[in-house]
């Protein structure tokens, strides 16, 4: 895998609950679709706000937008849940029950590669 | 206009029923108070599925409710291993038929508990749960934590209503009384309120139990210097904290759930307040994320004696989580049509399930267009419950509170919808004369 | 054959509220009551075969919080029971702690159609009735629990009985619940802080003792035509010495007149409350001085909470002495308190013949029935499941008519039972009217229920029948057992709902609940209190409260008016 090695968790947000009833809109998507690092991981990645990331995992790949927060520790990323931060998370629960939503390794890249719209990420599982 | 008071929120597990709205010409027009920004957004409503769908040549047309209640009746009679999956926000009234369908053609009756706190529940059934109802938080808790969890953003009213923020019989200084520690892997809108703010490694919480287990016993000589991330003063500084409480509530979120061990961190959560409660009063709760999640382990308890992914296959109820937990199901290509009621797996399963979601014939009863309904192959539109419909809700401490009928609708309620796919199914049934 | 006509020809009936004692009598059955006589009617033939009213269990924990909370932490007891689907019944599952269609199917089959649910923590109610409504074919009611409350505590320090009674009204109408239960009283909200009481110590903060909370409830009780006593779970229950404690709490009431016919107190599974000795190591049975007290005094009714031999699920809203079973066996465990009211708690338990403290504790259950003279005060229970699963009434039955049965059981348990406790030297045998008495007799009458049609088979009673494949004259204590657990027929308000031992249609039962009336002003100033209650320290509103109407499909009232003096 390209890029920087860090820990992916997923989780809610206040504006992502607002809008569980909304998932298509505008609002949804530019909560949703982002990928949550501390500012010293962004300057490494050269990656500005509003910049695109690549996030690979061993089960997919998804491209989000980055944004700032430094609440993070460094090499911890954190995409609310969702479709775009489940594109990267396995469905195997090795039993448990559980899938592994947060605690995936996972690699982070500056990419300048689109994020896919709710319905077109849907649609990459029906191939 | 016309006020509602007493009003009960339908979206997260806070289940708070003091809202006052304002209705007028058969709208919900205004959240006067009561609701955080979460709720609120739930009350005033969002842009619905106008009408029933069936799927024709890859696009959804609209039809009616009687020709897409006997298309979904088709797909589950014909269906070999059919899996009814979600239920979390709906009411306990729309759940119970639920389990009678499950129990009518063999299906799978599974609720988002598999992706949120199934291990909670995994862990109460190796070690049991020391816990309460909300008011007694309200009433005595002068030391509350919160594990993993970010209720600033997740239960927003949790605070002021029941644990840090709010006041009540032996807490009547709110804050001031008490004692707040936010043990997380990040900092968040949640640790920036708390007295002592734990940063934990992330994965490691297990650890972190363990170590305070270890000291709240009297072996503070066993932990080592640093302990997941976390010194070891700050861990000792944690447990005084626990000794000289009067009542510690433990709160706990996804951040334990979801990560490495699993359920063994909710037993691990569980033995520490034990380990507390050598020393003071202590409970521990799971923060449950919908309204009714815990209504459906409820209903389908005492109905079938399991909690959730129950496979009715065999003619009785089978319990084997991970076996046939929805995920695991759909990452298996184990089952050969779902019909999908008051969730979204599109949006918050794992992608790699979604591709056999793709493949087979899918059913969606919601109020509202998401990720999911792009995998429906019949889409009937609900009332919304707690809004349009009324029915029974379990809080997140089992606190049974009825949801009320604020407006009229045209839309089916949840429980009509599934009790109409069933009769439909028993009358194919007794065509074939089986 | 005419609609809703039965004839139930030639058995031999057992009907103790109305002094049939084993008579060869045909019972006529129209419209779901029994009546004098049958024109054209479906006929069962119950030649030679006992036959006595449907059996009303007084107290049984079946449907409520701490039930399911049991349920959903002991997967390994639900995979214990499970039956399939058939036509007629949806699946089973459950051991001690059945799902809710078992616990309706098993007690049918023995010939049960009235259970009273023994506590329901009154926050919760909405759940305790929304399980009864998924228990086919019994009638039920709930008694909610009102000796923990904040409401109640404070009325008996400022010693305002009216109000209390005011706020018992309240409370049994806004649970759709039946009359007052107490479970440890004071020491569940002790448990609040992790901490407990006996009888006379102060509750924390609240400064009264449960000694004074149950005269005052005791009293209040009687200020309405209330169809039951209070229900009480004394203090320290478990605990070696008890029973000094328990005649204590039953001498509480003794002044206090009932409005009717029965006693002022009805105290619960009380094996757990006839203990003596001071440690787990001198344990040893104080039933007979128990059984004394009962035979010399008619202000208390019992039941035994006799113990089945086996795994079971301990559930009580006494929270304090379950967290210590809890210590004693390290198995698991769950607790839930109640806020302002009460709480719970639930731990698996296994009851051995081969420890010497099980061994006491199954011969006390059986000996309070034996050593009680008049089967009228008695009513067979095993606290389901805390001391037992329902499904194991059958062996006590047994046990009590076959001193044998008793004799070869003893056998193979501890030798305890020879010198710290009573049963082997005792000779009595029950005869089929006594075990009438305490399955139906009893219960119907203590209970308030006889004159609503239940446990009895005279003119006007509900058709509620046990018919039973056994000769009255059977005393092989197998066979006896085994015509108990699975009935020839079970009537239910005069529908074939069992037939040969097995479950034939499963009817909806009703829910039986009472409205205590209460003057208007009292009712009035009570409400001022008790909405401050909820506006500081309830978690939910005032008017979200109250269980509404929808979770009673099928209710049956019961009205108790104020006393005028």
């Amino acid at each position: 895998m390209e890029g920087m090695n860090v820990r992916l968790i997923s989780g809610r947000t206040a504006v992502q609950g607002q809008n569980l009833d909304s998932k298509l809109t505008e609002k949804y998507f530019d909560e949703v679709a982002v990928c949550n690092l501390n500012g010293n991981d962004m300057e490494k990645l050269n990656v500005a706000k509003d910049d695109y990331v690549k996030v690979t995992t061993a089960y997919g790949t998804v491209i989000v937008k980055a944004k700032q927060d430094d609440g993070n520790p460094e090499g911890l990323i954190f995409i609310p849940m969702g479709p775009w931060c489940n594109a990267v998370i396995s469905g195997d629960t090795h039993g448990a029950g559980m899938p592994s939503f947060k605690g995936v390794d996972a690699t982070v890249e500056k990419t300048a590669e689109a994020v896919l719209q709710v319905k077109e990420l849907m649609r990459t599982y029906m191939e | 206009m016309v006020e509602i008071t007493d009003v009960v929120c339908s979206l997260c597990g806070c289940v708070c029923d003091d809202i006052v709205l304002e209705v007028e010409n058969n709208e919900v027009v205004k959240v006067k108070r009561g609701a955080c920004s979460v709720g609120k957004a739930k009350l005033l409503g969002h842009e619905r599925i106008k009408s029933p769908m069936i799927r024709e040549n890859g696009e959804l047309k609209e039809c009616s409710y009687d020709e897409a209640i006997k298309k979904a009746a088709e797909i589950l009679y014909k269906s070999r291993r059919p899996l009814l999956y979600g239920w979390s926000s709906t009411v306990c009234e729309a759940d119970k038929v639920g389990v009678e369908l499950a129990e009518d053609i063999g299906a799978i009756i599974d609720n988002t508990a598999s992706v949120c706190h199934g291990p909670s529940v995994l862990a109460i059934q190796d070690v049991g749960l020391p816990s309460c109802t909300l008011g007694e938080v309200k009433n005595r808790a002068d030391l509350v934590i919160y594990w993993g969890a970010n209720p600033a953003q997740a239960h927003a009213n949790h605070m002021k209503r029941y644990s840090y923020v709010s006041k009540g019989y032996w807490t009547a200084e709110g804050k001031k009384g008490k004692k707040l520690v936010v043990m997380d892997v990040r900092k968040t809108m949640t640790s920036k309120m708390a007295d002592v703010f734990v940063q934990v490694k992330q994965g490691k919480d297990y650890q972190v139990f363990s170590a305070l287990r270890a000291i709240l016993r009297g072996h503070e000589d066993v932990v080592p210097d640093e302990v997941g991330g976390v010194p070891k003063a700050q861990l000792l500084e944690v447990a005084s904290m626990v000794k000289e409480a009067k009542f510690m509530m433990t709160f706990f979120g996804m951040g334990v759930t979801h990560t490495g061990a699993r359920h063994n961190n909710i037993v691990n959560a569980i033995q520490f307040t034990r380990a507390a409660h050598l020393h003071t009063k202590a409970n521990i709760m799971p923060l449950r994320g919908h309204y009714n999640v815990a209504g459906i382990n409820q209903v389908c308890t005492w109905e079938t004696g399991f909690p959730f992914a129950i496979d009715l296959s065999r003619g009785y109820p089978w319990y084997n989580p991970g076996e046939a937990s929805a995920t695991d199901l759909l990452y298996r290509a184990d089952c050969d049509s779902a019909m999908i009621i008051a969730s979204d797996p599109g949006a918050h399963f794992p992608g790699e399930s979604l591709r056999h979601l793709a493949k087979i014939p899918t059913i969606q009863i919601d109020p509202y267009a998401n990720p999911t309904t792009e995998f429906a192959d019949v889409v009937i539109p609900a009332a919304v419950s707690g809004i349009e419909a009324e029915g029974n809700v379990y809080r997140m401490d089992n606190v049974p509170i009825r949801l009320r009928k604020i407006i009229d609708t045209d839309y089916l309620p949840d429980e009509e919808i599934v009790e109409r796919i069933l009769t439909e199914v028993r009358a194919l049934r007794e065509k074939e004369g089986e | 054959m005419a609609d809703g006509e039965l004839l139930i020809r030639n058995g031999v009936v057992y009907d103790p509220i109305n002094g049939v004692k084993g008579e060869k009598k045909d019972i006529c059955i129209q419209d779901g009551k029994i009546v004098e006589s049958v024109t054209n009617p479906k006929v069962i033939d119950a030649e030679g075969r006992v036959v006595m009213p449907g059996g009303v269990d007084i107290h049984a924990h079946i449907a409520g919080g701490k039930v399911n909370a049991g349920r959903i932490m002991r997967p390994e007891d639900e995979r214990k029971g499970v039956e399939p689907k058939t036509k007629v019944c949806r699946v089973q599952s459950g051991y001690s702690i059945p799902n809710t269609f078992a616990t309706g199917y098993r007690y049918a089959k023995m010939g049960y159609t009235f259970v009273m649910e023994a506590a329901m923590p009154p926050l919760l109610a909405r759940h305790t009735h929304e399980e009864m409504v998924d228990i086919p074919i019994l009638d039920n009611a709930a008694m909610p629990l009102i000796d923990n409350n904040w409401m109640t505590m404070e009325y008996v320090k400022s010693g305002d009985t009216d109000l209390l009674a005011a706020y018992i009204a309240w409370i049994i109408k806004a649970t759709k619940g039946y009359g007052v239960k107490v479970v440890n009283p004071g020491g569940t909200e002790a448990w609040g802080w992790a901490k407990n009481c006996d009888l006379n110590d102060a509750v924390p903060y609240f400064d009264v003792t449960p000694a004074e909370i149950v005269k005052c409830l005791g009293e209040a009780n009687e200020k309405f035509e209330m169809p039951h006593s209070i229900h009480v779970h004394g203090n320290m229950l478990g605990h070696p010495g008890n029973y000094e404690v328990t005649t204590a709490t039953y001498d509480l009431v003794k002044g206090i007149k009932p409005y009717r016919d029965r006693p002022a107190m009805h105290a619960t599974h009380t094996q757990f409350h006839s203990y003596g000795g001071t440690t787990w190591g001198n344990f040893e049975s104080k039933a007979g001085a128990i059984a004394d007290y009962i035979n010399n005094n008619d202000h208390v009714s019992i039941d035994l909470g006799s113990v089945i031999l086996g795994d079971t699920t301990t559930m009580t809203a006494d929270g304090p002495m379950e967290y210590s079973l809890y210590q004693i066996t390290g198995r698991k465990w769950t607790n839930h308190d109640v806020e302002l009211e009460t709480g719970s708690g639930i731990t698996p338990f296994l009851y051995s013949g081969k420890v010497s403290v099980h061994t006491i504790q199954w011969a006390i259950g059986q000996e309070l029935a034996l050593l009680v003279k008049d089967p009228w005060k008695i009513a067979l229970t095993t606290d389901h499941p805390n001391a037992g699963p329902f499904i194991g009434y059958p062996i006590i039955i047994s046990m009590l008519m076959s001193k044998k049965r008793r004799e070869e059981s003893a056998e193979a348990m501890h030798k305890a039972i020879f010198d710290r406790a009573e049963l082997p030297s005792i000779d009595r045998e029950y005869d089929l009217n006594e075990i009438a008495i305490i399955t139906r007799g009893m219960a119907a009458k203590t209970l308030g229920l006889a004159e609503h049609g239940k446990g009895h088979l005279g003119v006007g009673a509900d058709a509620d029948v046990a018919v039973y494949d056994m000769s009255p004259e059977e005393r092989d204590a197998g066979k006896i057992q085994k015509a108990f657990l699975n009935t020839k027929y079970t009537i239910k308000a005069g529908e074939i709902v069992v037939k040969d031992g097995e479950v034939v249609a499963t009817p909806p039962g009703r829910t039986i609940f009472v409205t205590p009336e209460c003057d208007d002003k009292l009712m009035d100033e009570m409400m001022v209190t008790l909405k401050d209650k909820f506006d500081k320290y309830y978690s939910v509103t005032f008017n979200n409260y109250p269980v509404q109407d929808a979770y009673l499909p099928h209710p049956y009232e019961i009205k108790a008016p104020w006393r005028s003096s």
